[in-house]
């Protein structure tokens, strides 16, 4: 049994792709309690389809996926907030254009040219195969770099996530600071879009924060839960993905799902309500005195 | 009536600022001036442009015509209504105030920091939920944990919009307590109320604003029949008790204004 286990770990691909797994699954994670607390799910889901048009614009003209891919990602990611701030169209609907045109480029040059780089289904469900000793080490530098500024901007983007007007009377740099997330959430999802997949990334970044909602309510708290369970999911997941002969991508998904299921039957859901969209957030119900 | 030059010791002069929205002007051709002393309280009816006055004050929102001066290093504090914040949100009691903290950028707030909270906490009667979700607070609590949030910078001016809103008489009796206080130590307060005879009677200066400046002047002047008819657009029965005015307002069993009382 415990052979079995460990029999995928003398492999060096699949110890390769545990790494990226794991470590893609705890950067979702931690970025995932800022986007799902700001009602931003769908971005990240939308963000994820447009970087997927810079990933074939880029392997088409021979650029590296990350830098080209990279560029594509935050210039959508940035259009998004300056469309979403401005207010003349909701968000909702700056995403779908931004996004859903960026993606059906992207499935149209990978059509008519083909790719160089991971093929259109792993680009779309995510795969292992081809994860390079230099894949592992970019989104280990990745990761390192949106923790450390999360972590340097820690008060500005708790601030600006949960009062934006009082923030920004109170010193803090709203703009910037919505910038700076956009940036650190495209760069996420560039470095775990191969091993998770366009259509599954977003799952990534919101089952986490949702399981570490339900399971506190304390936001430093919700950020090392989220992180860590976001981390198992993909640990697990990529195992089980081994396994069972499913893509990773899938799996990890999976997995999560699992998890929130339990924890959703463990805790009843009381504190789910946490991830409703600013204007759609239920009034506070009348406490007693204490 | 105005000369453009804000007086010597204005912290926030606005003068002829019109703002709007695609939907026309909120504010028009508004002039006030919020004194470095001013205990002020900003009554009208919904839509008025209270809240749009705030934001005026707190530079969120610019005029389209007109300016709004404000005095050089001024520390501005704002305590949102309660209805506009998300209480799902999972943050505790010191962890919303310590947003306001202005030292370090890192997650955990220095000693120094840590005593200044509590001590925010302790003055507002609220250090023993400090590890409570803001959500398990009562509608005062709630209230007077965005007070330390905003305490916690020093400001010199203080904006309220609508504090009162959904407390208790005694909540509402004891942020008066609090505010006349604060106020009395040198913090210039400016806030919002519907609540006529609660709130803006026990004000030492009001304003009512009706998209524009009807009148400022003290309670007695602003709360009679003529300055609320022109405000609200409806007559209103002001009566004096223990030298208060106290506005009645008549409802006949339909809901209807009883106009005939008025």
């Amino acid at each position: 049994m415990t052979g079995a286990l460990l029999d995928p770990f003398q492999y060096d691909f699949f110890v390769k792709g545990l790494l990226v797994a794991t470590l893609a699954g705890g950067l979702c994670g931690l970025i995932g309690v800022y986007i799902t607390l700001r009602g931003m799910s769908y971005i990240g889901h939308g963000l994820s389809h447009a970087i997927f048009g810079g990933f074939a614009a880029s392997t088409l003209v021979s650029v590296n996926y990350y830098l080209g891919a990279g560029i594509w990602g935050l210039a959508s990611a940035l259009a998004i907030n300056r469309v979403t701030r401005s207010r003349r169209i909701g968000a909702d609907a700056a995403i779908g254009v931004i996004t859903t045109s960026s993606f059906a480029l992207g499935v149209a040059l990978l059509t008519r040219f083909g790719s160089r780089g991971p093929s259109f289904d792993a680009a779309l469900f995510g795969s292992i195969i081809g994860v390079s000793a230099a894949d592992v080490w970019a989104l280990a530098a990745i990761s390192l770099l949106a923790g450390a500024l999360i972590f340097c901007n820690y008060r500005a983007l708790l601030f600006a996530t949960f009062d934006p007007e009082v923030a920004d009377v109170s010193g803090v740099r709203v703009a910037r600071t919505d910038a700076l997330l956009m940036f650190v959430l495209s760069l996420s999802i560039l470095a775990t879009l191969t091993v998770i997949g366009v259509t599954l990334v977003a799952a990534t970044l919101v089952i986490p924060a949702v399981v570490a909602r339900m399971l506190t309510n304390s936001f430093s708290r919700m950020l090392w839960l989220s992180t860590l369970v976001g981390a198992s999911c993909g640990f697990t997941g990529m195992n089980l993905s081994y396994h069972l002969d499913v893509p990773s991508g899938t799996m990890i998904v999976l997995t999560g799902a699992l998890v929130f299921t339990a924890v959703l039957l463990g805790t009843g859901g009381r504190r789910l309500s946490a991830t409703a969209p600013p204007g759609r957030r239920p009034v506070p119900a009348p406490a007693a005195s204490v | 009536m105005s000369t453009g030059t804000p007086p010597r010791d204005a912290l926030v002069h606005i003068e002829q600022a019109t703002f709007g929205y695609d939907a026309g002007p909120v504010l028009d051709n508004v002039t006030l001036t919020v004194g470095a002393r001013a205990f002020m309280g900003v009554v009208g009816p919904s839509g008025s442009g209270k809240t749009t006055l705030l934001r005026l004050m707190l530079r969120t929102a610019t005029p389209q015509r007109g300016t709004v001066t404000g005095r050089p290093g001024l520390s501005v504090a704002y305590v949102p209504q309660l209805e506009t914040v998300n209480w799902n949100f999972p943050v505790t009691v010191s962890e919303c105030v310590l947003m306001a903290r202005s030292g370090r950028a890192l997650p955990w707030p220095s000693r120094q920091e840590r005593a200044e909270v509590a001590r925010v906490l302790e003055r507002l009667g609220i250090a023993a939920l400090a590890r409570r979700h803001i959500r398990e607070l009562s509608g005062g609590q709630q209230q007077r944990m965005f007070i330390a949030r905003a305490l916690l910078r020093r400001p010199q001016l203080l904006l309220m919009d609508e504090p009162t809103t959904g407390v208790d008489v005694t909540s509402r009796h004891d942020m008066l307590h609090l505010l006349a206080e604060l106020n009395a130590e040198g913090v210039a307060i400016v806030l919002t109320t519907h609540d006529l005879n609660g709130v803006a009677a026990h004000l030492p200066e009001l304003v009512a604003l009706h998209r524009t400046v009807v009148a400022v002047g003290t309670a007695r002047e602003i709360i009679s029949a003529s300055v609320l008819e022109r405000t609200f657009g409806a007559p209103m029965e002001v009566l004096q008790h223990l030298g208060m005015p106290v506005v009645l307002d008549h409802f006949d069993a339909a809901g209807h204004r009883d106009r005939a009382s008025a």
